[in-house]
């Protein structure tokens, strides 16, 4: 049986590329200091949501920008690479 | 009688909460602060459609009823009857971006859980209707349990409808609960976004997916390169419209001042009265009073960015470069407000929620060149330095000031570097930020920020830089040399004999006693040192003309380049003024910081001038 087209292929948000549709699959919120983790759930990140990459700062190891749900967030990339995102 | 029903606005940051509050209020506002902690409290007043009168309170921004900075911890205070010296308000108006109730109304929920009476202002409903979203407000009243109206702030739409809504529910709220942090579901974050986002898409009657312009905006605005050409592009012109469309309105008014002051001498009898009100007053709040065009046009351009939602990106911008001397991107919109007062600069630090960050941003920000500091610049480059071209367009003038601004911004990286592994050390901060969309500022909003930065620094020329005036104007004329001496009457005078005896003090660093006078008063507010400057060749040289054409003779007469030189050196470091370590005292709760702060700055500020004058003096300046 092809198994390819239903396994869904996680990786971090850090990792996605730049305007590939996404949802986010689950946080690690254990790798996260108490408020930014909330600070990420006011801000809407949960499971099931929509994300996608929009920008990336300086080439390299600046923060990215990602919109969530109607917003648009920027975070740094240790806090992205948190955020395991599934890409269909 | 009763006191006005009180009505609070709360939202979410980038609801546009404060342009419904300027569209409510009008310009019948209030700007004070909540005692202990320096947020701002913005209060105003309006009448319902049956003439009731209402007092309004614009609340900080927040994203929930648990805080996590001075601002958002007001805010909840307020609402749950907790702020001291603050009534339990009699109803709340929750503002809402309609382009955004996924995340909105979570907090919406939370407020409405209050159980103080509410209406929802569902806002910017014409920018979700540009993204191609068609709301029922209806549907969302319904689910809600409380009215919906739906606003456009900026353009006063809906806001009868707001009126009208609110003076149906004032008087008739239920028992409050007092919800907040008592465990009940709505402390649940998650399951309230949950709800939260099934309410809205009750509320969403079509959806239609669109370009959107923030995107294409951005597409540039956060581009690797582009971006900070942008960036740099835009504080250019920031600091060159600082320089060049001042210089009318700035001539004009020191125009006014030397005419109000020959004025005066010309109809008063000689005396001390003349004296006081000439030298002290006019020529002493007339140097000071010249910057205010400078001054605004700078407020002018902060207001902008953040009015039109470029500031964040800006900070987006240069996380990257904060990370490195171990601060984030947030500290960025405090170290550039600085540029026009550290005192509003240290304020707009409460945003940042780590606490060793913030510190460190606070210790930094008088490093950034404040508009009190340019009436020094301008007076002392403009005396002693030619205005030859450099290169191209390029002037003299213009590189020293803009070396003098580099200076101080090098100095605060190389500070915070410090600083972050020695006193301020701690865990790497984070950069956390909502990115609102973009809007086109409104002429109303602008126009009431820069009005409230005007008054408030006229308030400052009209009371510490007045008082200061006069009571140096007093040391330097009191008491009288005897008839026949030939002391001068400045060297004479209490004020004289102080400087005498500081001047030994700074003589290695090139400052002679006209400076060490001037830096006293300067602790006062910085452009002090102009008016005291042109204070003490007032009372030196009473025949000589107002202005600042005799003040500039002067100064050439007595002064050589490397002083003049390590005296601009001084400013870029120079321990802070009154106004700032207040403001630092306050955002830190006590004397020890604002303490350390002034004892730094005085060392970099000593080594900076006197390096400046040897090396100036040795290569034969």
């Amino acid at each position: 049986m092809d198994m390819s087209t239903s396994v869904m292929i996680s990786v971090t948000l850090e990792k996605l590329p730049r305007r590939q549709p996404a949802t986010v699959a689950g946080i690690d919120w254990a790798q996260l200091a108490v408020p930014e983790a909330r600070r990420l759930r006011e801000l809407g990140f949960d499971e099931g949501v929509a994300i996608e990459v929009l920008h990336r700062a300086t080439l390299g190891s600046g923060p990215i920008a990602c919109r969530i749900g109607r917003m648009t967030v920027a975070l740094r990339r240790a806090v992205a690479g948190a955020i395991h995102v599934s890409t269909p | 009688m009763t006191p006005a029903p009180l009505v609070a606005l709360v939202g979410n940051p980038n609801s546009g909460k404060s342009a419904l509050f300027n569209a409510l209020t009008g310009a019948r506002q209030k700007v004070g602060n909540y005692p202990g902690v320096t947020v701002e409290r913005h209060a105003g007043r309006m009448a319902l459609d049956d003439g009731r009168p209402v007092e309004l309170l614009d609340l900080p921004g927040a994203y929930s009823l648990e805080p996590s900075s001075p601002d958002e911890r007001v805010t909840r205070d307020v609402i749950t009857g907790a702020q001291a010296g603050e009534r339990l308000p009699d109803a709340i108006i929750v503002v809402v971006d309609a382009a955004n109730l996924d995340n909105h109304l979570r907090f919406a929920l939370q407020l409405i859980a209050l159980g103080l009476p509410v209406v929802v202002a569902l806002n910017m409903i014409d920018l979700a209707t540009r993204d191609g979203l068609t709301l029922d407000p209806e549907a969302l009243a319904r689910e809600l349990g409380v009215p919906v109206v739906p606003t456009v702030a900026v353009r006063r739409r809906g806001i009868d409808d707001l009126k009208q809504a609110l003076a149906g529910v004032i008087g008739h709220g239920t028992a409050v609960r007092l919800a907040a942090g008592d465990g009940s579901v709505t402390d649940d974050i998650v399951a309230l976004q949950r709800r939260a986002r099934a309410i809205a898409l009750a509320g969403t009657i079509s959806e239609t997916p669109v370009r959107r312009w923030t995107h294409a905006i951005d597409a540039i605005a956060l581009h690797p390169v582009a971006g900070l050409i942008l960036l740099t592009a835009i504080l250019f012109l920031m600091f060159q419209a600082v320089f060049t469309w001042a210089v009318v309105p700035a001539d004009a008014i020191d125009a006014g001042f030397a005419d109000l002051g020959n004025a005066v001498r010309a109809t008063m009898p000689d005396g001390v009265l003349r004296s006081l009100i000439a030298d002290g007053v006019i020529a002493g709040v007339g140097a000071v009073v010249v910057f205010l065009p400078q001054i605004l046009i700078l407020f002018f351009f902060i207001l902008l960015l953040e009015a039109s939602g470029y500031m964040v990106r800006a900070a987006f911008l240069m996380d990257r470069i904060m990370a490195a001397v171990g601060l984030s991107g947030r500290a960025f919109i405090p170290l550039l407000s600085s540029f026009a007062c550290a005192v509003p600069g240290i304020m707009a630090t409460r945003s940042i929620e780590d606490e060793k960050d913030r510190l460190t941003t606070i210790l930094i920000a008088p490093l950034m060149t404040c508009s009190a500091r340019l009436p020094v610049y301008t007076l002392i480059i403009g005396t002693f330095i030619p205005n030859n071209p450099v290169f191209g367009f390029v002037r003299l003038q213009g590189l020293v000031m803009f070396s003098l601004y580099m200076m101080g911004i090098v100095g605060a990286f190389f500070a915070a570097l410090v600083l972050r592994r020695t006193v301020t050390k701690g865990a790497s901060s984070g950069f956390m930020m909502e990115m609102p969309k973009y809007q086109w500022p409104r002429a109303r909003d602008v126009l009431i920020g820069l009005y409230q930065r005007a008054w408030i620094f006229l308030r400052r020329a009209g009371t510490i830089i007045l008082f200061s005036t006069i009571i140096l104007w007093a040391l330097l004329s009191f008491p009288k040399p005897p008839a026949g001496s030939d002391i001068s009457e400045v060297n004479y005078s209490v004020a004289g004999r102080i400087a005498n005896t500081i001047t030994p003090a700074f003589e290695p660093i090139g400052f002679n006693r006209d400076i060490t006078l001037a830096l006293i008063p300067a602790m006062a507010a910085r452009e002090v040192a102009v008016a005291a400057i042109g204070t003490v060749y007032a009372i030196d040289d009473p025949d000589a003309p107002a202005g600042q054409e005799s003040m500039i003779e002067n100064l050439r007469k007595r002064w050589t380049l490397p002083t003049a030189l390590a005296f601009l050196m001084w400013f870029v470091f120079a321990p802070q003024c009154i106004s700032t370590i207040a403001i630092t005292r306050r955002e830190t709760n006590g004397w020890k910081w604002p303490a350390f702060m002034v004892g730094y700055l005085f060392v970099l500020a000593y080594i900076a001038s006197g390096a400046t004058y040897w090396i100036a003096s040795a290569i034969g300046l």
